[in-house]
């Protein structure tokens, strides 16, 4: 029952989200024009393409307790092959998308494999080391591939005349849907799925998990490499929202970023990262536009200062948060508490052991 | 030869700087469990608080005492901010790791866009005594003093922080902590005292390294703090968190190597092979170089 009216309640927020460029109506300052131009729906694309990025991160950190500080090279790796492929190869989007999948899956695979080894902080610096490396690598330029500071524009006459030019910006906002929609659905599958629940055992007690007799590292890896891959696809959605690749996408503040979302959404929770996702990515755009108003420019120097930087106010926003409503945005809506008590703790280990019987 | 005593030195001049912010970082590491994320902002506050009080400090005519003076200003800047931190963010989430060490990451965020804010993205040239510019002939090789000042700065540092683990009685406190805390708190004794000392000590040394970046690269932007903390994390690593002896060491291997590669390979390949040294440090000894011994 629960389930089914979950269903129905997804459905028409995405059947919403669907009508939207359809819409016309005025935003009153919330976003810069109408709801439907295409300034506002590109701003609202990139807010349906990281929330669907903060998805996949909070498979890895809220649904498999797995701090990676890497996860920005997965979704670099969409954006930067689709890029450089149709752009300095000048091979055609099938080709780029191909290859990019095939990159997006043995990439997370073997750097997984090997960072799974060390647990815990440790976990955390090798990852970021990964990405570290591959932010070093796009800024050395190698070939002329990267185009280092200035990035790598996306070659518009390999793309679908559907995706080309400011009007058709309402399909590329059909596609970052698109693209919030299959992760959402997949995400709610794998974490609902045999192998999603020993993710969840595996972040309460790992060692539990171990004397079950199951192999925690193969569980880990398979959520590393598909929440990595749904972050590739990400990427590829993103270059193409945005038209080119920009190095600021393989920076370890990025990977920062997409936990700041996750954890303003609310970690472990499906609709929470990607409110996160899209809250986050709202204020870092909208912030700039507010802070030259009137109203914030008027504000002593004091106030007016600081909150003109977007990242202030969202590290503020942030460690307010953390401070006060541990749960996040998704911790506003749940009327009664996650984890009641000590017996609750360990519920997805006993969920396993269960199923384990069973068979 | 010469070529080689010039990387050779300035390695080791880099690897000093990383040292002053790894210090920091095992130690806090080592006693509370929190990976600070902070710390790149404190290298950045110590560097802006030189270079500021630096800029208005006109009243003093001699050119070195303004530095030495400013300098002082930006170590007294990052030691206050490191105790504030401790004590107003982190000592509420009292062992809730991940939160700590969120808040950090936040607050991370906040400074560098506070400065950003204040300051500008752009960057400022810093203010160096000339003498810092002028070159030593050592071997045939012309070395900046300025490298020079950098290693006994962080040699200085690591005898200091040694001595003072050694000798005294929160030295004492901090190394039996680091050691076993649940020991310590059922001993009596506070540690949280100890934890804010910590991060003092660990806001001094990383505006050190800020104001010897600073004087380094030549100028400063708000950014150069988490550049160097993301090296300063590597090299904590492998030295084994906790362990200043193994990040001394970690810190003299990342900053030659790093040198080397740039120079005999090519720009940037060594900070390619400082991140392979730390993948192929974790997974032979995923402890580090050392063990988690304050000593």
């Amino acid at each position: 029952m629960r389930r089914a009216l979950g269903i129905l309640v997804a459905v028409a927020v995405f059947g919403l989200l669907a009508l939207v460029p359809k819409i016309s109506i005025g935003t009153h300052g919330v976003f810069s024009s109408e709801l439907n131009s295409p300034g506002t729906l590109q701003l609202l694309g990139l807010m349906l393409v990281f929330g669907g990025v903060a998805l996949t991160y909070d498979l890895l950190f809220g649904f498999t307790g797995l701090l990676s500080f890497g996860h920005a090279l997965y979704f670099a790796v969409g954006v930067y092959l689709t890029a450089i492929a149709t752009t300095r190869w000048d091979w055609s989007l099938g080709q780029a998308l191909g290859f990019t999948a095939l990159v997006g899956i043995l990439l997370p695979l073997v750097l997984g494999a090997v960072s799974l080894r060390v647990a815990g902080i440790a976990f955390a610096m090798v990852t970021l080391a990964f990405a570290e490396a591959g932010s070093i690598l796009v800024d050395k330029n190698p070939h002329g591939w990267t185009g280092g500071e200035e990035g790598v524009p996306v070659a518009y006459q390999k793309l679908p005349e559907a995706f080309v030019g400011v009007l058709n910006t309402k399909n590329l906002y059909w596609l970052a849907l698109g693209y919030l929609a299959v992760v959402f659905v997949l995400v709610n599958w794998a974490v609902d799925s045999s192998p999603g629940r020993v993710w969840q055992a595996i972040r309460e007690n790992e060692r539990r998990v171990e004397v079950l007799g199951l192999q925690p590292f193969r569980f880990k890896l398979m959520a590393f490499v598909l929440s990595a891959f749904l972050a590739t696809a990400g990427g590829v959605v993103y270059v193409l929202l945005i038209g080119g690749a920009t190095p600021q996408v393989t920076t370890p503040s990025f990977t920062l970023a997409l936990l700041l979302m996750v954890v303003i959404g609310g970690t472990g929770t499906r609709w929470g990262a990607v409110l996160g996702g899209a809250v986050y990515t709202f204020l870092d755009n909208r912030l700039l536009d507010w802070s030259d108003s009137e109203r914030i420019q008027d504000l002593p120097n004091v106030l007016s200062t600081p909150l003109s930087e977007p990242l202030f106010v969202l590290g503020t926003l942030f460690i307010l948060l953390v401070y006060f409503l541990p749960g996040g945005l998704a911790g506003l809506a749940r009327l009664r508490p996650r984890r009641s008590g000590v017996a609750l703790l360990d519920e997805p280990v006993a969920t396993v052991e269960a199923e384990l019987e069973r068979v | 030869m010469d070529t080689f005593v010039l990387l050779t030195i300035t390695g080791l001049a880099l690897g000093a700087m990383y040292f002053l912010i790894a210090s920091g970082l095992s130690l806090i590491y080592g006693l509370m469990g929190v990976l600070n994320f902070a710390h790149g902002a404190f290298i950045t506050v110590g560097t802006y608080a030189t270079w500021y009080s630096e800029t208005k400090l006109g009243a003093i005519g001699s050119s070195p005492l303004r530095f030495l003076v400013a300098a002082a200003i930006g170590l007294a800047a990052g030691a206050v901010l490191g105790a504030l931190v401790e004590i107003v963010l982190i000592r509420p989430l009292y062992l809730r790791h991940i939160e700590q060490a969120l808040v950090t990451v936040g607050l991370s965020f906040v400074l560098i866009a506070l400065v950003e804010a204040i300051w500008g993205p752009t960057e400022r040239i810093y203010p160096t005594p000339k003498w810092m510019y002028e070159t030593t002939t050592i071997l045939g090789a012309q070395i900046p003093n300025d490298r020079f000042v950098e290693i006994a700065a962080a040699a200085g540092v690591l005898l200091a922080l040694l001595g003072f683990l050694r000798y005294t009685r929160y030295g004492l406190i901090i190394r039996a902590g680091v050691e076993n805390r649940a020991m310590v708190t059922a001993l009596g004794i506070d540690v949280k005292k100890a934890f804010t000392l910590v991060f003092a000590i660990g806001g001094v040394a990383a505006a050190l390294a800020g104001v010897l970046a600073g004087v380094y690269y030549g100028s400063v932007d708000p950014t150069q703090g988490t550049s160097l903390l993301i090296f300063a994390f590597i090299v904590t690593v492998i030295g084994g968190l906790g362990s200043l002896t193994g990040a001394a060491a970690a810190a003299v291997v990342v900053g030659l190597v790093q040198q080397y590669a740039n120079y005999y390979a090519s720009s940037g390949t060594g900070d390619l092979a400082v991140v392979l040294l730390l993948a192929l440090t974790l997974l032979v000894r995923p402890g580090g170089l050392a063990p988690k011994v304050a000593h």
